[in-house]
């Protein structure tokens, strides 16, 4: 899933200062897992805003909602009925949601509210992965389930380079060196002879590279 | 005993530290608290084997937004303390009355009692 962690409390302030009426915006699905901008999160910061410009004796109105998910039409509408009553929104969401937010309300500022990190896993409780970029061309089944993508620091698609060392990354002895997984797995399945194959260079056009992606799938649309 | 210790402390009764969210103490702030302590167990002696560090990981949170909030992280504090430690509740309920009355009402409750005060000069 998509994880992102909270902005600094300053930066938030920063934002929504002089703005009278305020909705914290959060959201249900994934910012919700990772604990960055599900509803108990968007208590929290609509507690903090509320004592913050309590104590500047500001009138602010700040309201708290969740969305079942801000990167769906149908569940930003949900707002419609009240968004009148605010003049800024502060998402939760991730960078997805926030921006559907401000696509969907597009004569309200809509804000930030968390930095969106990457796809990833739960490490364990409160620590997080890197596990995907969303290259959009999967080539997990040559490398044994490890994506040199996202888990070697120069995305080299034969690798290891000489910067691998006992197993981690040159760039921090805490990284492992995402090579090293991919031996270690393909040794464990029995598959070392894909060492013997280099792979061509991959087309970056599925990923960034190629512009701001759009995926239409004829079967499902209505 | 009959342990003596200020009376303007309001006690309120939670199954271990580790209920205590972020949130309960934001909104005892809210709501015009001076000040507020979290008395957990002492370390190690935890029923629940990790309550109170997690409690005192979300004071210490819960902190840093109140400093960032114009409150003040010192309006907070977490002590630990077994139940059989009576006369150091007591004390600790004097050293955080004594610290609080030292920084002063909370900037909400003056606030609060601003806007009532004004409230009532507008009903008479």
């Amino acid at each position: 899933m998509i994880k992102a962690k909270g902005k600094p409390l300053d930066d938030i302030i920063r934002m929504v200062e002089g703005y009278k009426k305020i909705l914290i915006a959060g959201c249900d699905g994934c910012v919700t897992v990772c604990e960055a901008g599900g509803r108990k999160e968007v208590e929290i910061l609509a507690a903090a805003l509320r004592l913050y410009f309590a104590q500047k004796d500001a009138e602010v109105k700040i309201d708290e909602t969740s969305l079942t998910r801000q990167c769906d039409m149908e569940y930003l509408d949900v707002l419609s009925d009240r968004m009148g009553g605010y003049d800024a929104v502060v998402s939760l969401a991730c960078g997805a949601g926030i921006q559907y937010m401000a696509e969907r309300y597009a004569d309200k500022p809509v804000f930030p509210g968390v930095d969106t990190c990457f796809i990833g896993v739960s490490l364990e409780r409160g620590v997080w992965g890197e596990r995907c970029q969303a290259c959009g061309a999967c080539i997990l089944a040559d490398t044994g389930g490890v994506c040199p993508v996202a888990r070697c620091s120069k995305r080299m698609l034969n690798g290891p380079c000489g910067g691998s060392s006992k197993g981690k990354c040159e760039i921090n002895p805490e990284v492992d060196c995402g090579w090293q997984l991919i031996y270690n797995r393909l040794k464990t399945l029995g598959q070392l002879d894909r060492f013997e194959c280099p792979v061509d260079p991959k087309n970056w056009a599925t990923s960034r590279d190629g512009g701001p992606r759009k995926l239409v799938k004829e079967d499902v649309r209505i | 005993m009959r342990l003596q210790y200020p009376p303007n402390i309001r006690i309120v009764r939670v199954p271990c530290t580790g209920r205590v969210d972020q949130i309960h103490l934001l909104k005892a702030f809210e709501d015009g608290a001076d000040g507020v302590f979290v008395a957990g167990c002492l370390e190690g002696d935890c029923h629940y084997l990790q309550g109170n560090i997690r409690a005192r990981k979300r004071v210490n949170r819960v902190k840093q937004i109140l400093d960032k909030v114009g409150i003040g992280g010192g309006r907070l504090e977490m002590y630990n303390l077994s139940a059989g430690m009576g006369p150091r509740f007591a004390e600790i309920a004097r050293e955080m009355t004594k610290k609080i009355l030292e920084l002063g009402p909370s900037p909400i409750r003056l606030v609060k009692e601003k806007a009532k005060k004004g409230a009532e000069e507008v009903a008479a």
